[in-house]
């Protein structure tokens, strides 16, 4: 093989250098000959591209003395892209010395990208994102503090418990105005099937029931719950709500300590004894996101999964003709209905030179008739109160009326404000929690990790 | 001794077609969901080929994203990068061949180095050099970055090829009266042809592929690349748009594949030419 290649690569080469160095001025000629056709396309080549490449670059702003926002949304699903894309427009057509671009965003990158933004001096100067996602931001003085231009309509409609979620150190640096429950969301044909009483918002299940009655729908290859938890830690502190579980409690100096008190232990114990003990719940999907276990659900597999409230979407498109579902509260504790929420947020950079303005247009994409576009648009909730009202999210079709039921008992997510936290979530927590559901380690060596292990990382971030 | 070699060559097919399913899986599954409807998704009992197969991905994934757009951008920026990668490393690669001193392998092993850096760590740093060149959002800015990013290992690779080429053809183009640049275009370059082809096209699908740098430094759609596009059918918790998201995605694999198609015997001898010592 290899001797071939030399000998085609030695006679290709052979002619071509014959050829060429005949005579200085018969290679001169003959090469001048040859590459002018191939020259001027390179050059045409070059030239086409170089003009194309001009055409792409950037652009300026605040000219003519008109001012342009950059608003980087998150929208990603189209009915949502569409209302914000409207939006903008509207403005846009209303305010003529205000423009805002439309700058898209993506959820599965922002943290890094709005990172090298802020630092290069470069980010938009509205920017939509998720509260548990501010905390870095905010205490690093790239966001702004809002406390001073956010508008009396709607520091009054959006309730103190929303505002909670956006609030580091006295300050506000965002406008929270979607959020979504986590709920069950049933096979409601299996469950009437099996005559168990069907939990509403005034009268849910609690904690023990949900176990019992679980155990009571499995058997057969069938599960009365499948848990979605390969992000484990958000969803088992914010359903802990419920049942009075902090696990970081702050003290009177303001650093936080982690403690795993009983209060904390019912939610991971319930799932836990689901698993192992009861057979109820299904191991296979401990691993899995909330998409990969849909199919099991269709399939006849799980009578129950506890999802985002938004998942609704894909039920919808994905569910076989004649499917019947229906929305369910998630499991009450002894603090009721209450679990945490980390709603998506509208910021703005510290470094925008219109703070004013910015805040201009988002009081106009939050007026409560827009915030019910934008709800609908991503199955979620609004957290403005006039919004919530509106007749559209209080219908029973997609059971938009049992999460809407929901709305009040929502608060702050219990570690977002953690400086660690994300630490502590990837590097003690969450391997912590998978072991410990799975059955691999037990509950005093679960709280053992979550404690000891969590106290030293949270004090290297509270010195 | 016959039935032994039968038996092993059978067992060396086995592993060969074994691997080829390997390789070939994640591509053919994907090419199955982009053609099954959204229902189908859904399917507990999934099936290679779609029971009712629709193209209403694709049109969705194109009235959702400017993926047309994106996919000229994306081709923009990986030929131009993996053509000034080329043209800047060639001679470079003759330099570090034929002269082996000190600052040969002072620069070989800063290209060793340079493969160790993550992205994270350059990344502001880059950001705000281009900043200051006025080349955020712009893809000159890019190609800019993926020719630096593809050309320590587009050299490595080239100085291998330059030194499977016997010194000697260079030597008789010298005794000619050809000097050093003329010996490199005229004699030298010819000959690595398939170890330029297979670079460019290293090059070309670093570009291609690359994530990170362009969600980073472009901002505007419609210069965004195709990697970053297709990042926008995944929304929170991980949720993706599946049937539209793998539409897209084979969409974006058929350049890569035409362009393998046709320059896949240049790519095999350039692979080993590298590799066969003089």
């Amino acid at each position: 093989m290899g001797a071939r290649l030399r000998t085609r690569t030695g006679t290709r080469i052979g002619t071509r250098t014959g050829t060429r160095t005949g005579t200085r001025t018969g290679t001169r000629i003959g090469t001048r000959t040859r590459t002018r056709p191939r020259a001027r396309l390179l050059a045409a080549a070059a030239t086409a591209l170089g003009l194309l490449l001009t055409g792409c670059s950037g652009g300026s702003e605040d000219t003519d003395g008109r001012i342009t926002l950059q608003f980087q949304s998150l929208a990603w699903q189209k009915e949502s892209v569409d209302a914000n894309k409207e939006l903008v427009k509207e403005w846009n057509a209303a305010h003529p010395d205000v423009q805002v671009k439309y700058v898209q965003g993506s959820w599965d990158s922002v943290h890094d990208q709005l990172l090298t933004s802020f630092e290069g001096g470069e980010a938009p100067d509205i920017i939509h994102d998720a509260s548990d996602d501010l905390a870095d931001f905010a205490y690093g003085g790239y966001l702004a503090d809002l406390r001073k231009l956010l508008p009396e309509r709607m520091k009054s409609d959006i309730p103190q418990r929303s505002w909670d979620t956006a609030t580091f150190d006295k300050g506000v640096y965002g406008v929270p105005f979607l959020q979504e429950p986590r709920v069950l969301i049933a096979n409601a044909k299996w469950l009437k099937k099996s005559g168990v009483r069907i939990p509403t918002a005034e009268k849910p299940w609690t904690w023990p029931e949900f176990r019992k009655i679980t155990k009571e729908l499995s058997g057969d290859g069938k599960y009365g719950v499948a848990w979605p938890l390969k992000e484990p830690v958000s969803a088992t502190l914010n359903l802990s709500l419920s049942t009075g579980g902090q696990v970081f409690h702050r003290g009177a100096d303001g650093k936080v300590k982690i403690r795993f008190d009983a209060a904390d232990q019912v939610v991971p114990g319930t799932v836990r004894a689901q698993v192992n003990s009861d057979r109820s719940a299904s191991s296979s999907t401990l691993g899995m996101g909330g998409s990969d276990t849909l199919p099991g659900f269709f399939g006849g597999k799980y009578a129950m999964v506890p999802l985002g409230f938004s998942y609704r979407q894909q039920i919808v498109q994905q569910a076989p003709d004649g499917f019947d579902w229906q929305v369910l509260p998630a499991p009450a504790g002894a603090e009721g209905l209450t679990q945490g929420v980390s709603p998506q947020t509208l910021s703005i950079a510290e470094d925008s030179p219109h703070k004013k303005e910015a805040m201009e247009f988002i009081d106009f994409l939050l007026q409560p008739e827009n915030t019910v576009r934008l709800a609908q648009g991503d199955w979620m909730l609004p957290t403005g109160t006039e919004a919530l009202k509106d007749p559209a999210l209080h219908t029973d079709k997609n059971d938009w009326a049992t999460g809407t039921a929901l709305a009040a008992h929502l608060r702050s997510a219990p570690a977002q404000s953690v400086r660690g936290y994300p630490e502590w979530k990837d590097k003690v927590a969450t391997p912590a929690l998978q072991e410990y559901y799975s059955g691999a380690i037990d509950a005093a060596e679960l709280r053992k990790r979550l404690v000891e292990d969590g106290n030293l990382v949270l004090a290297r971030y509270q010195r | 001794m016959m039935r032994t070699k039968k038996s092993a060559r059978a067992a060396q097919y086995v592993a060969l077609a074994a691997y080829l399913v390997f390789l070939a899986f994640p591509f053919a599954w994907l090419i199955s969901t982009a053609f099954k409807p959204t229902k189908e998704l859904g399917s507990l009992h999934p099936t290679w080929i779609p029971k009712d197969p629709t193209l209403d991905n694709f049109r969705q994934a194109f009235e959702e994203q400017p993926l047309l757009q994106a996919m000229t951008n994306s081709l923009l920026v990986a030929v131009s990068a993996a053509l000034v990668a080329v043209v800047i490393a060639t001679p470079m690669a003759f330099v570090m061949a034929r002269h082996r001193n000190r600052l040969a392998k002072a620069a070989t092993g800063w290209v060793v180095i340079s493969q160790a850096f993550p992205f994270v760590l350059i990344i502001i740093p880059l950001f705000l050099i281009l900043k200051n060149l006025h080349l955020i959002n712009s893809l000159p800015g890019l190609i800019m970055v993926y020719v630096v990013w593809a050309l320590p290992f587009a050299l490595w690779m080239l100085v291998g090829y330059v030194r499977a080429v016997p010194p000697e053809l260079e030597e008789a183009a010298s005794v000619d009266g050809a000097g050093k640049i003329r010996t490199l275009v005229s004699v030298t370059a010819p000959l690595l042809a398939p170890g330029i082809v297979a670079t460019a096209m290293f090059a070309f699908i670093t570009a291609w592929n690359e994530f990170f740098f362009a969600l980073v430094l472009l901002k505007t759609p419609e210069k965004q690349t195709l990697p970053v596009i297709l990042n926008r059918f995944i929304g929170t918790e991980g949720v993706a748009d599946l049937g539209p998201l793998a539409a897209a995605a084979f969409l974006a694999t058929i350049p890569s594949l035409v362009i393998f198609a046709l320059i896949q015997k240049r790519i095999t001898g350039g692979m080993l030419a590298g590799a066969v010592k003089h």
